[in-house]
């Protein structure tokens, strides 16, 4: 099956430093990849240049087939790449379906020429969406502050998959959250696969990533060392490569006979 | 901590909390009501309908300038300038229908003149903030310092330091008119005191709504509308809310905020043109008058956070009625008027102290 993601030798340098070298990756339709790697590795500058954030200083990317020059965050919204940052940028102040609809509001007419508000509109559209993705949240109504952060997450989630997001790149979404909310989160993260929407997941927790994920990429001081299909790996192979254990033990020995 | 989150939602709910929040969320406006109460007792003629009439009257430019001051707050900014926005607006407004008059233009069309170029000079010290704050990363407070200072400037050269008083005598009698007039069995008239009316006869004259009333309200009704119905209204919350939130969801906020102070000029603007109309001279801020401080201690009354994100139309209404009931209330119950500034430092610490009390709230 073809990639709907697929990024070809991707660089990002910050004056001398390497962030990202050289590193190719790709995301199917309704198939999740967990990206991993060490604090520094560089897989926030990664997703930052397929969300727009950062400028590729060298590399391709490809989306649905064709190369996109994903140049601001609003771009890569257009053609339907949505990022969740571990802040997940919701208005706290506002109620929930105010968030989905923030930016991109629903208007009606009073009186023929006044524009404003369409809050029932708003309200029944994210109830579907909510909905659709099983998540329960008591009222809409509720301002996003009186939420948890399990809900806030399925808060966000929801209003990129109302927006009609194709590739749902997570940051870290279980990072904040019990462990009953991290559940649901997963269960969510399922539930958007097999709804054909693909997803990069970064997190430093390897158990959540192994129990979602369909493929991992590991990622080392701004290289990419590794590549595994979920099934022919288990845990401590990973934790190898994004320590880079056997380097390091190659490095240690030499220097021990000494 | 998320188990936390969700007993206190279920806290939240039981009733004696909900009365908690109902009572925490409306305390300026029963406290409103007590001091009205009180006044009624101690106060000589306060509990009257000329005198609430004359409260509202007084507080119009209040009211203007706090509903200025409530879009700003709510983005998370402050505006120090309308205070002196509105002695610019007065005095140049006043200094061009003083020209005009000398010129022996018709009053109507004099008064038009001065006031609608007033207003639209007055949009220039919002535009100016907006763009030092958004384009050059000046914080709101010192951008509008700046131009508190520059204003106030401005506005003593125009007026070289005196009163433009030499105005058409029907500007005072348009500010400070009812619309309806009504000697008891005898006369009723509108706009204007029923003709041929003398000496004991004005005495029993009963005027109903002051034209400034008429006038505050279509604005304050506007300026709520926009608030809460519009696309522009929750845009502002959002900014106040989280500004990344807003930034990533697509919101022109640079925009959106010189929006905001140039409409906080203007509406102070409009405070200048409507107190010559009010006074019948133009006449510059003078420092001691606080005018930006008193509109944001009414906005803050009525439930606005200074973080922004919170606050509203009707609460800073609610917040302005509370300080002109107090220092009318103080005044005819012989209570020295410094007494005021006490009583209103007070009711801004007791506003903070509730709002920091209840987060949850809004």
């Amino acid at each position: 099956m073809e990639y709907l993601l697929e990024v070809k030798n991707l660089t990002k340098r910050f004056g001398g430093l390497v962030a990202v070298d050289n590193v190719s990756m790709g995301v199917k339709e309704g198939e999740v990849v967990g990206l991993l790697g060490d604090n520094g590795a560089g897989k926030s500058t990664l997703i930052k240049m397929i969300s727009g954030v950062y400028r590729p200083d060298g590399g391709q990317i490809f989306f649905m087939g064709k190369e996109v020059i994903i140049d601001s965050p609003i771009k890569a919204l257009s053609i339907a790449i949505e990022t969740l940052y571990q802040d997940l940028a919701l208005a706290e102040n506002l109620n929930v379906y105010s968030n989905i609809f923030l930016g991109r509001e629903k208007l009606k007419k009073v009186l023929k020429f006044i524009n404003v508000l369409d809050n029932d509109y708003m309200l029944k559209e994210s109830k579907g969406v909510l909905d659709r993705l099983e998540i329960e949240i008591p009222s809409l109504r509720n301002r996003v502050r009186m939420l948890s952060g399990g809900q806030r997450q399925a808060v966000a989630i929801s209003r990129s998959i109302y927006w009609n997001a194709r590739l749902l790149i997570l940051d870290e979404p279980t990072a904040a959250l019990g462990v009953a909310e991290q559940k649901k989160v997963l269960d969510l993260v399922r539930l958007l696969r097999s709804q054909g929407i693909g997803i990069i997941i970064i997190s430093h927790q390897l158990y959540d990533v192994f129990s979602v994920a369909d493929r991992l990429v590991i990622l080392r001081r701004g290289e990419k060392v590794g590549e595994r299909n979920i099934k022919e790996t288990n845990p401590d192979e990973i934790v190898s490569l994004i320590v880079g254990a056997e380097k390091v033990s190659e490095k240690i020995c030499p220097a021990d006979r000494d | 901590m998320n188990n936390n989150k969700n007993s206190t939602l279920s806290k939240n709910q039981s009733p004696s909390n909900l009365l908690r929040i109902l009572l925490a969320k409306n305390w300026a406006l029963l406290f409103t009501l007590i001091i009205i109460l009180i006044f009624s007792f101690t106060g000589k003629r306060f509990f009257q309908l000329a005198n609430f009439q004359n409260i509202l009257h007084l507080s119009t430019i209040y009211l203007l300038l706090t509903a200025s001051e409530t879009f700003v707050i709510i983005t998370g900014g402050i505006d120090l300038s309308v205070g002196f926005v509105m002695g610019l607006s007065s005095v140049l407004s006043a200094k061009i229908i003083e020209l005009l008059h000398a010129a022996n233009l018709p009053p109507v069309l004099s008064i038009s003149i001065g006031s609608i170029v007033a207003l639209i000079v007055c949009i220039i010290p919002g535009l100016i903030n907006g763009v030092l704050i958004t384009k050059y990363k000046v914080p709101p407070f010192i951008a509008t310092l700046g131009m508190m200072g520059i204003t106030n400037g401005v506005a003593l050269i125009i007026s070289e330091g005196f009163p433009v008083a030499y105005l058409p005598g029907v500007l005072p009698s348009i500010g400070n008119s009812y619309l309806i007039y009504i000697l008891p069995g005898k006369a009723i008239s509108f706009f204007d005191k029923p003709k041929g009316i003398a000496g004991e006869e004005i005495k029993e004259l009963i005027r109903i709504i002051p034209n400034s009333l008429i006038f505050i309200s279509i604005i304050i009704f506007i300026l709520w509308h926009i608030l809460k119905k519009t696309k522009f209204g929750q845009h502002t919350y959002a900014i106040g809310g989280s500004m990344d939130a807003s930034v990533r969801a697509g919101i022109n906020t640079s925009k959106h905020l010189v929006i905001i102070y140039v409409l906080s000029s203007f509406l102070a603007g409009l405070a200048g043109v409507f107190y010559v109309f009010q006074t019948g001279i133009g006449i510059y801020t003078s420092f001691s008058a606080m005018y930006e401080l008193l509109a944001i201690a009414g906005v803050v009354i009525g439930g606005a956070s200074l973080m922004g994100g919170k606050g509203g139309i009707i609460g800073s209404v609610i917040g302005v009625f509370l300080l002109g009931v107090i220092e009318n209330g103080l005044h005819l119950s012989g209570v020295d008027p410094f007494f005021r500034y006490i009583a209103v430092g007070l009711i801004l610490i007791v506003a903070v102290i509730i709002d920091q009390s209840f987060p949850d709230l809004l």
